[in-house]
């Protein structure tokens, strides 16, 4: 990041307060710590991890702009591309599946009209797999934000998007 | 009724608050530590509780505890590894959740007895809404005295952070879990050194999972000689078991070890048995990366007697015959469960979280999945079950970390134990990619 280039993106004063209070966790030197709960922060505010908050995030913990790409790639939190308004997060994974967690993701597609990985034309949702969410007992589960929606049966998958389109 | 170390207040309401926890006889045990014992003393009674790392490792704690070097003027840290992610594990959850003071109340017993003043909790960031109540919790912890400077009058100091993951199974390995914790990717670091000697920002560290901090409370309490007291020899105390799959209650389950495996899947007080109509076809018992075990052999040993929950009892008769009790994911497979389908699902998981650092688990969990993606779908060759246990001997113990090993287990003994029902995909594709087909050969069904 260009010292000139003024950032595109800018935290708003709460999350910038926020930084501050991450940074002073860490030993002096040590911010570097910081980088994955500032990923969180910049996500939860622009909806998504864009080369721009990528950049503003490196400038604000004085590191290079590449140590936050290599970071943000290799974790699966970090939506690398734009998202809908909802992003939902589906267990994939073994136990959820002995639930019926294949059937119900099927339902899931056929109902939003869109494939792993895409969203909506209306931007409402987008859908992405990932694996264990570490609720097995409850499943088949997915996730939206911080909220966990377990027990999911087709009827249940319908309430839920019901609910969310409102 | 059965001793209950963890779990016992978990029910009641407004356990997760400071006030009604408190009430439980909750930091009882941080008054008791840093009043009257001394860290030595401390770390004594975890020695002597015996108790063994519950992340999955087994490895006994006490012992990490002493392996911590001591260097004049360096900082110490205390790291506790909540980034819980093996499929059929979700202990570590549920105790956060309810009843977070436990594992605030064992990380200061565990820190003083350390001599850390600053420690981490890394939690998978998935649990963003489990970091806010452990965050509110130690808020709460710290008006009342029990955290910050000067700890009761003591001299001891102590800050706790919580760190949010980035979503990556690789992080639960504990040098992983160091290298995310400084804000870089989740690379497992060559070992030696350890982290005991060089661990997060290169200072003597211990990492331990979130249930074996818990137990600390109970241990100082109670005293180690008590802790040993329970379960059955080398395996003491209680462990929290994950239950999933085809039984009638799921569930977070805190058994005393040792336990028949029989009486945990069919007694009411725990799974329930198998859902009606149904009949038991195989046992995960500790996590996905540990062998499956066919029903027979699940409940029985080689020599006839009833297996039980212990760290011992599951891993007997070796991988012939036994697996591990792991991190306790149990998960339970019935009659309807294709073994080929839930074999690729666990290795499409394990390529998916290789970090890519070792060629082995990097190339070879590709190959295993791919392979394996090929039987389940009808393109099978016979000589495809020789070239996975090839494979999987090529990964197991050529790799930095154990994810290389966690991937190569469940292939390798899926087919150890289940042969004839991948042969069977690979000679009947038409009929084996039905929807909703399942092998119906020969099984030990119990």
């Amino acid at each position: 990041m260009t010292t000139e280039s003024k950032p595109t993106i800018q935290f708003t004063p709460e999350r910038l307060a926020k930084v501050q209070e991450i940074i002073a966790r860490y030993p002096e030197g040590k911010q570097k710590s910081a980088l994955l709960p500032l990923l969180h922060l910049l996500q939860e505010q622009e909806g998504w991890t864009s080369p721009e908050g990528m950049d503003y995030v490196a400038s604000l913990l004085n590191i290079e702009p590449i140590e936050v790409y290599e970071v943000a790639s290799f974790y699966t939190m970090y939506h690398l591309q734009p998202v809908g308004k909802h992003v939902i997060e589906y267990c994939r994974t073994g136990p959820c599946c002995l639930m019926g967690g294949e059937e119900v993701y099927a339902h899931l597609k056929q109902r939003l009209g869109i494939d792993t990985g895409q969203t909506t034309v209306d931007g409402q949702f987008t859908l992405k797999e990932v694996e264990c969410l570490a609720a097995c007992g409850m499943g088949p589960v997915f996730q939206i934000r911080e909220k966990y929606y377990m027990h999911l049966t087709n009827e249940r998958v319908d309430e839920i998007i019901d609910e969310l389109s409102k | 009724m059965a001793t209950k170390i963890l779990t016992e207040h978990i029910n009641v309401p407004g356990i997760e608050t400071f006030d009604v926890y408190r009430k439980q006889g909750g930091y009882t045990a941080v008054e008791k530590a840093l009043k009257t014992m001394t860290p030595e003393a401390v770390v004594e009674e975890v020695k002597k509780a015996g108790v063994r790392g519950r992340g999955g490792a087994g490895f006994p704690m006490g012992m990490k505890w002493s392996f911590l070097a001591k260097p004049e003027g360096v900082p110490r840290y205390l790291v506790c590894n909540a980034d819980e992610s093996e499929p059929g594990t979700f202990k570590d959850h549920y105790l956060m959740k309810n009843i977070p003071h436990l594992l605030i109340e064992g990380m200061i017993i565990s820190s003083f007895a350390l001599g850390a003043n600053k420690s981490f909790i890394y939690v998978r960031g998935e649990l963003m809404y489990v970091i806010h109540i452990l965050e509110k919790a130690i808020a709460e912890a710290k008006a009342k005295g029990f955290l910050g400077k000067n700890i009761l009058g003591s001299g001891y100091d102590l800050e706790l952070v919580v760190q949010p993951g980035g979503g990556a199974y690789i992080c639960g390995e504990e040098t992983a879990l160091l290298e995310s914790l400084e804000g870089k990717r989740g690379n497992p670091r060559n070992k030696p050194p350890f982290p005991a000697v060089k661990g997060l920002y290169q200072c003597p560290t211990v990492v331990n999972n979130v249930e074996s901090i818990a137990t600390t409370a109970w241990i100082v309490n109670n005293g180690g000689d008590a802790y040993a007291g329970i379960g059955i020899g080398r395996s003491t105390g209680t462990k929290l078991i994950s239950a999933s799959g085809h039984i009638n209650k799921p569930g977070v389950y805190e058994i005393e070890l040792g336990v028949p495996v029989e009486d945990f899947i069919y007694a009411d007080e725990w799974c329930g048995g198998i859902r009606p109509g149904h009949k038991f076809k195989a046992l995960v018992a500790g996590g996905s990366s540990v062998p499956i075990l066919p029903a027979n052999l699940a409940l029985t040993l080689a020599n006839g007697e009833k297996r039980l929950m212990s760290y011992e009892s599951l891993s007997d008769g070796g991988f012939a015959t036994g697996t591990m009790l792991g991190s306790g994911g149990f998960i339970v497979f019935d009659e309807t469960s294709c073994i080929v389908r839930n074999t690729w699902n666990f290795s499409r998981f394990y390529h998916h979280e290789s970090c890519g650092q070792c060629s082995p688990c990097r190339e070879g969990t590709g190959w295993m999945e791919k392979v394996l993606h090929r039987i389940e779908h009808g393109h099978g060759h016979q000589h495809d079950i020789d070239l996975l246990v090839d494979v999987a001997k090529k990964i197991e113990g050529n790799t930095i970390c154990p994810l290389g090993d966690a991937a190569a287990w469940p292939v390798a003994s899926a087919i150890r134990h289940f042969r004839d029902e991948f042969m069977w995909h690979i000679t009947n594709p038409q009929e084996a990619t039905q929807p909703g087909a399942v092998y119906r050969g020969d099984l030990a069904l119990v």
